[in-house]
């Protein structure tokens, strides 16, 4: 009984821990592992090398999954973080309706991403969507078809993406602002600093940690992208728009190829950790620091 | 002191007309993204209002022309048709009741189950330090990045051995899997800035591990309490990964069947009755978020700045 009790914490935990061990830990390394052999329906456990990954790197489809998340990835960083930042510091300027619009702002967030896909969906259809709104008031040549047109599908999940994702970097933004020392701000103004240079040379420097924030989140999202591509364009026209998650659920689910399906989920899942560990890193010694 | 701010009351008064124009700009910028917003939200109702026949002729911010529910009608219960045997189901055709069902199955003990082990976890961990729980705690930690990409293949086979592939009870242990990840670490965030003092004392006055949570820590939870359940509702509400992958047919949760709803073109496209139906999927984590938008914030704020 006295063993139990001293040791409540630990037994409290263990379920948890021990999900997270096999669920998570214990599946990564099978996938590793499954990905060095050349199981296709079924897992084989024959190891075989790392061929599935000359495979893999050998693959048209798979280098457009690999550029195409390039793309989103620039794109979709850049947008989210320029329309965040903008948007955080003309919302800091004490205006009214400030509320009202962090919610307009904001509210794409609370959707999934297979609803944003639908709505956009029908928002850039290449006949009867924002093309005829545009024809209809005068601009009679004006053609958008790009959610049909192959290498141009790619950047209607950008401007998707960056609907739903761009208030939330602006809300972290905007939290990043209001915890700044208003004196400081004071105190430049009253040294006759203009207000674009008091953001750029004093705010945002200060805000490195925040950028660094939105910078893992978006790309990490991006990586993991998958429902809104399958709701705007399914990977198409063609497999033009596909990116790795698709690569892979495809060839895991739809194409029994076991094998290289776990070693395209293992590339998703190195780059995730080159980015997250130096990341977390960081954040824990400072976290470290402040104690 | 006094001086500094004379200056900066002339400074502000000297650019009063200026500062009029930039409010101007400011507000038209701010406006210009408030319709960028907005104009989606518009068009899928607006859409979800018309007949095709409107939809035809009119353009996607025309107003259409009464208030007619019937796409409403028909992406929840999906239409009926007149045949020689009386009454019968359009064939083919997805209509939402039934997966919004299945999502709020699948929900709410996964958001349930979930929460309590997150904070059962998060208080374990900072309040009765033990040997390597920053090490387990990093675990956790990192369980919230990984791309679930990379354990698909196993869980699929771990559902099917199990014998909860296609069902709900198999995608609410995928979804309190997953989720502890994100709600132990909520948790623990909130329970480290309490002061341990509390804790402690009420240590050498002998209460236990669970009389100290439930009469000292749980009391004062309520606000990181609601953060979890609305991030694990939304994210759960909002999963197509797991629920397309782990379920099909009847057992799919309403991501997928709106999805497939959207897919399955019978004869003609109906716009209306997918804006209608997507709207009916969004609905309860709008809701939410309108209703409790603070603490959804507060939920995507901590979720990013970790540690």
């Amino acid at each position: 009984m006295y063993w139990v009790k001293k040791n409540l914490p630990k037994i409290v935990i263990s379920p948890s821990f021990a999900l997270l061990a096999w669920f998570v830990y214990g599946f990564i390394l099978w996938t590793a592992y499954i990905s060095l052999t050349k199981s296709k329906i079924l897992p084989k456990y024959d190891l075989w090398g790392v061929g599935q990954y000359f495979r893999l790197w050998s693959m048209d489809r798979w280098h457009t999954s690999v550029s195409n998340l390039f793309i989103y990835t620039v794109l979709f960083l850049t947008l989210c973080i320029v329309i965040g930042v903008v948007l955080a510091i003309l919302l800091d300027q004490k205006i009214r309706g400030e509320g009202v619009l962090r919610t307009i702002y904001l509210y794409p967030m609370a959707l999934s991403f297979i609803v944003t896909g639908t709505a956009w969906k029908w928002i850039m259809n290449p006949t009867m969507g924002i093309e005829k709104f545009f024809v209809d008031i005068g601009f009679v040549n004006f053609t958008f078809d790009w959610l049909v047109t192959s290498g141009m599908s790619i950047y209607c999940v950008v401007i998707a993406g960056v609907w739903q994702s761009s208030g939330f970097i602006m809300a972290i933004f905007l939290a990043g602002l209001r915890s700044i020392d208003d004196e400081i701000i004071k105190a430049a103004k009253i040294d006759g600093a203009g207000i674009f240079s008091i953001y750029t040379k004093i705010v945002l420097p200060m805000m490195r940690p925040v950028f660094m924030s939105a910078i893992v989140i978006l790309v990490h999202l991006s990586i993991k992208s998958y429902d809104l591509i399958i709701a705007l364009t399914a990977g198409g026209p063609g497999t033009s728009s596909d990116m790795p998650a698709i690569f892979m659920t495809q060839y895991a689910f739809n194409r029994s190829e076991v094998a290289l399906a776990s070693s395209s989920a293992m590339m998703m899942f190195l780059t995730v950790t080159a980015i997250v560990i130096p990341y977390l890193y960081s954040e824990l010694r400072r976290e470290d620091g402040k104690r | 002191m006094e001086k500094d701010n004379l200056k900066l009351i002339e400074l502000e008064r000297s650019s009063k007309k200026k500062k009029t124009i930039y409010r101007w700009i400011l507000f038209l910028i701010l406006g210009i993204f408030a319709i960028f917003y907005i104009a989606p939200l518009y068009v899928m109702i607006a859409t979800s209002l018309k007949t095709m026949e409107e939809i035809r002729i009119g353009n996607l911010f025309s107003l259409p022309g009464s208030l007619n529910f019937d796409s409403w009608v028909i992406a929840w219960q999906g239409q009926t048709v007149n045949s020689t045997s009386g009454l019968k189901m359009d064939a083919g055709n997805v209509f939402l009741k039934n997966y919004f069902w299945n999502s709020t199955k699948m929900v709410v003990p996964a958001v349930l189950i979930s929460t309590i082990f997150g904070a059962l976890n998060g208080y374990a961990l900072t309040k009765w330090r033990f040997k390597y729980d920053n090490i387990i705690f990093l675990l956790f930690l990192f369980g919230t990045f990984i791309p679930y990409q990379a354990i698909l293949l196993p869980m699929a086979r771990t559902l099917g051995v199990l014998g909860l592939s296609n069902s709900i009870t198999g995608l609410v242990v995928v979804h309190v899997i997953y989720g502890l990840c994100f709600t132990t670490l909520f948790c623990r965030n909130y329970y480290i800035s309490i002061s341990d003092e509390i804790v402690r004392a009420a240590r050498i006055d002998g209460a236990g591990f669970f009389s100290i949570f439930f009469k000292i820590l749980l009391p004062i939870s309520a606000p990181i309490l609601v953060v979890t359940v609305i991030w694990q509702f939304t994210q759960i509400w909002n999963d197509f990964l797991f629920g397309a992958t782990f379920s099909f047919g009847e057992a799919a949760p309403i991501q997928v069947a709106l999805n497939n709803m959207v897919l399955t073109s019978t004869s003609v496209k109906r716009y209306n009755v997918d804006m209608a139906a997507a709207i009916i999927a969004g609905f309860p984590t709008l809701i939410v978020y309108v209703l409790a938008g603070k603490y959804f914030i507060r939920g995507l704020t901590a979720g990013s700045v970790k540690g």
